[in-house]
């Protein structure tokens, strides 16, 4: 066993409005400089939706993350020849997306408001590219582009996720009083078996052993972009200005001094939760191996309970901190994704094993399910609760997005969540049956307390209990160079802020 | 004037280069590399990086192996036949990394976005390697056969240039375009710390055939393993 401690973000998506704060939070500290224009380190998606960059989970197009070939794991980039492949595309990639696919990145000319000369129209401030200075003819891509376009054929039925739905649960999207969205919030899901480090040339991804934050060293970064194809969440980004690629870097600045992530800390739904999980290395391997329909339930098996006396041994073995194991015990990760079972990862078939983790939203479910009797529903049976599957959004769409096309695992999560949402009501109504809800809590193999303790975290929760993330004091053991602090002042760790060196200016 | 271009420049040229790439490597090796403009246009670089490189690999890793094994090549070329399949190889490989770097600055010249991070050094390189190349190909068509005359001429100079005797009688006689094939293949040499050049020598990527997929570093000293799983 070699026990590693990983810090992991769970997502509540059926709190997250959209709001896009997290967004916000991110660009301002991380990515306003030229180059980094057009990346979004956390974005918020609507789905169905096309994403960004456009359809970025459509692997046949992007070839990223990993395959199981002949017993074997491999990046899917690398088919046919391995490695040697790498080499052979050095010089030109592929499956490499361009600005084109995620937008080219614009401002508008406002000066030419206050400017303009006096005439008979409103002046207006045209859009110039961020890229070549110029006036653009009309923008046609940019962020959000799709922002709550659940209902429209020109992008919610590109995404990818809607292959093995019924025609009539496509159908849905087209008629306005059926059809669904929701929000996907997305950031590097510092994955386990990450497919941006097996496919650097360079060398210049890594994983933090301590924390399991995935790096790009910026000094080694040669701008092959592997990475960026590699990902299958297509979240490492290329810097076009000064050729080097970037991705989230999970705020360690902050997390290293036990703060939440700036989009966590920011998000107005509540809807983040952050903290440790410990884990077995060794298995990555198989894990990452594992069958479709087994996957998500093989992952929460690589998850080891913290609160094990043997775990805990071996914890501190293997060398992590004490701090970091009281987080980890008293982690919502870890009860989220393992203890509780409603979070489960996104995408866990392109085998990276992504260690964020989405909790899936509940929908309406009565107008579809009590159709005969208008929707209205009778409190003392709640027999809809039998009828989960019929809520709007179809258990498959969720399946394919989360779990790998296991709706086993989708329906255990939601029925829990209506479980918690029933104990609730009969707590502060009473109008539903005490037995019926306790039959309905056993049926899903929730305790009174969990229910509570789910509707507390869900609910009610504090900073401090949405947040568990331990200090690392990394300046007690450090491997940095002091005297670099000087030199990348300014520039949030992203090589020199502007340094001319030979007519190359950024 | 033959003494001092193929007696002199060679050794400013490659003390240049020598020292400039020192100078680089140290003071500013976050920016060692050729910035790769893929992300902006993709289309013409498809038609333009992909022979280019082929093409150009072929010919330098040719003229690498003739300053090794002058003799192996002369030996070769005995039999014509042989000597035409080389003369061939080499003038078809010319010609893709000449209509690959036609592409490229074309791509260079027209796109607006390519242009956007096009730098003054940039266009001296695509000057210098379009000199180079058409020069090449010049010799291959006009003088026949180059790569007899390579083994036998331009090969022995770089060796005294190396032995540090420079003997410019080997190649003072030579026609023009030869003349400025060989000259401006140093300058190219001079080039290489200074410009997106510098990725010529970039060998990181050999390593990844060889290292394991992940990497883990920590930073915590003594880390237990360097790396998290070795796949096979």
């Amino acid at each position: 066993m070699d026990i590693r401690a990983q810090l992991s973000m769970n997502f509540h998506m059926d709190k997250c409005i959209g709001c896009h704060l997290c967004s916000v939070a991110c660009k301002n500290i991380w990515t306003t400089r030229r180059g980094a224009e057009y990346m979004w380190w956390n974005n918020v998606e609507t789905k169905p939706g096309a994403g960004y960059p456009l359809t970025w989970e459509d692997q046949e197009r992007y070839r990223g993350g990993w395959e199981v070939s002949g017993g074997s794991l491999r990046l899917k980039l690398l088919k046919g020849p391995g490695k040697i492949r790498t080499l052979a595309n050095i010089f030109f990639q592929p499956n490499l997306p361009t600005v084109d696919d995620y937008y080219e990145p614009f401002t508008f000319d406002y000066q030419n408001l206050f400017n303009a000369p006096a005439g008979d129209d409103q002046p207006v401030a045209r859009p110039r590219s961020l890229i070549t200075g110029e006036f653009m003819e009309k923008v046609v891509l940019g962020p959000n582009w799709d922002d709550d376009m659940g209902g429209s054929p020109l992008y919610a039925m590109n995404d990818p996720n809607l292959k093995g739905l019924s025609e009539s649960q496509k159908e849905m999207l087209t008629k306005f009083h059926k059809l669904f969205f929701f929000y996907l919030p997305r950031i590097c899901n510092h994955c386990l078996n990450p497919a941006c480090v097996a496919s650097c040339p360079s060398g210049a991804i890594y994983k933090r052993g301590e924390d399991g934050i995935v790096l790009i060293d910026q000094d080694t970064c040669r701008a092959w972009r592997f990475c960026v194809s590699a990902c299958p969440y297509k979240k490492p980004y290329y810097n076009w200005a000064n050729g080097k690629s970037e991705k989230c870097i999970f705020c360690y600045p902050r997390t290293e001094t036990g703060q939440p992530n700036a989009c966590a800390h920011s998000c107005t739904g509540r809807i983040r939760f952050v903290g440790v999980l410990l884990y077995d290395a060794d298995r990555i391997e198989d894990t990452a191996k594992t069958p479709d329909e087994r996957l998500v339930e093989a992952m929460r098996d690589i998850i080891l309970d913290p609160n094990d006396p043997r775990v805990i041994a071996e914890a501190r073995k293997a060398g992590i901190d004490e701090n970091w194991l009281i987080a980890a015990q008293q982690s919502p990760a870890y009860n989220l994704f393992k203890k509780w079972r409603i979070s489960m990862p996104n995408h866990p078939e392109f085998r990276t094993v992504p260690m964020n983790f989405y909790v899936p939203p509940l929908s309406p479910i009565l107008h579809q399910a009590k159709s005969d009797s208008g929707g209205v529903f009778d409190p003392e049976s709640m027999e809809f609760f039998n009828a989960i599957d019929k809520m709007r959004v179809p258990i498959r769409f969720l399946a394919n997005l989360l779990s790998a096309g296991n709706e086993q695992v989708v329906l255990e999560s939601l029925k829990k969540q209506l479980a918690v949402r029933m104990y609730r009501r009969q707590q502060r109504f009473g109008d539903v049956g005490e037995s019926v809800v306790k039959s309905v809590l056993s049926q899903v193999g929730l305790t009174a307390q969990d229910a509570e303790d789910i509707f507390r975290l869900t609910a009610l929760s504090t900073v401090q209990e949405r947040f568990v993330i331990p200090e690392t004091h990394r300046e007690a053991m450090t491997s940095v160079d002091p005297r670099t602090m000087f030199e990348k002042r300014g520039s949030v760790g992203f090589g020199p802020k502007k340094k001319e060196f030979l007519g190359r200016t950024w | 004037m033959n003494q001092f271009l193929f007696g002199g420049m060679p050794y400013v040229l490659l003390m240049t280069a020598i020292i400039g790439a020192i100078w680089r490597f140290r003071s500013n090796k976050y920016t060692w590399s050729s910035q790769s403009s893929q992300f902006l246009e993709n289309k013409t670089l498809f038609f333009g990086s992909f022979p280019w490189h082929y093409g150009i690999i072929t010919i330098l890793l040719g003229h690498i192996f003739g300053i090794f094994f002058p003799s192996a090549i002369l030996a070769w070329n005995g039999v014509p036949v042989r000597l035409y399949i080389l003369e061939l190889t080499a003038l078809s490989a010319g010609f893709l990394a000449f209509f690959g770097l036609l592409a490229l600055i074309y791509r260079r010249l027209t796109n607006t976005r390519v242009k956007a991070l096009t730098t003054s050094w940039d266009v001296l390189v695509l000057i210098v390697l379009l000199i180079q190349v058409v020069t090449g190909l010049g010799n291959a068509i006009l003088y026949r056969w180059g790569s007899n005359w390579y083994a036998g001429a331009a090969v022995p100079w770089i060796w005294s240039i190396f032995k540090l005797s420079p003997n410019v009688d080997y190649v003072s006689n030579l026609p023009l375009i030869t003349k400025t094939h060989i000259f401006n293949a140093m300058i190219f040499i001079g080039l290489i710390p200074f410009s997106r050049l510098a990725h010529f020598v970039v060998i990181n990527p050999y390593k990844y055939l060889i290292r394991p997929y992940q990497v883990v570093r920590w930073y915590r000293k003594g880390g237990p393993t360097p790396n998290i799983v070795q796949y096979k």
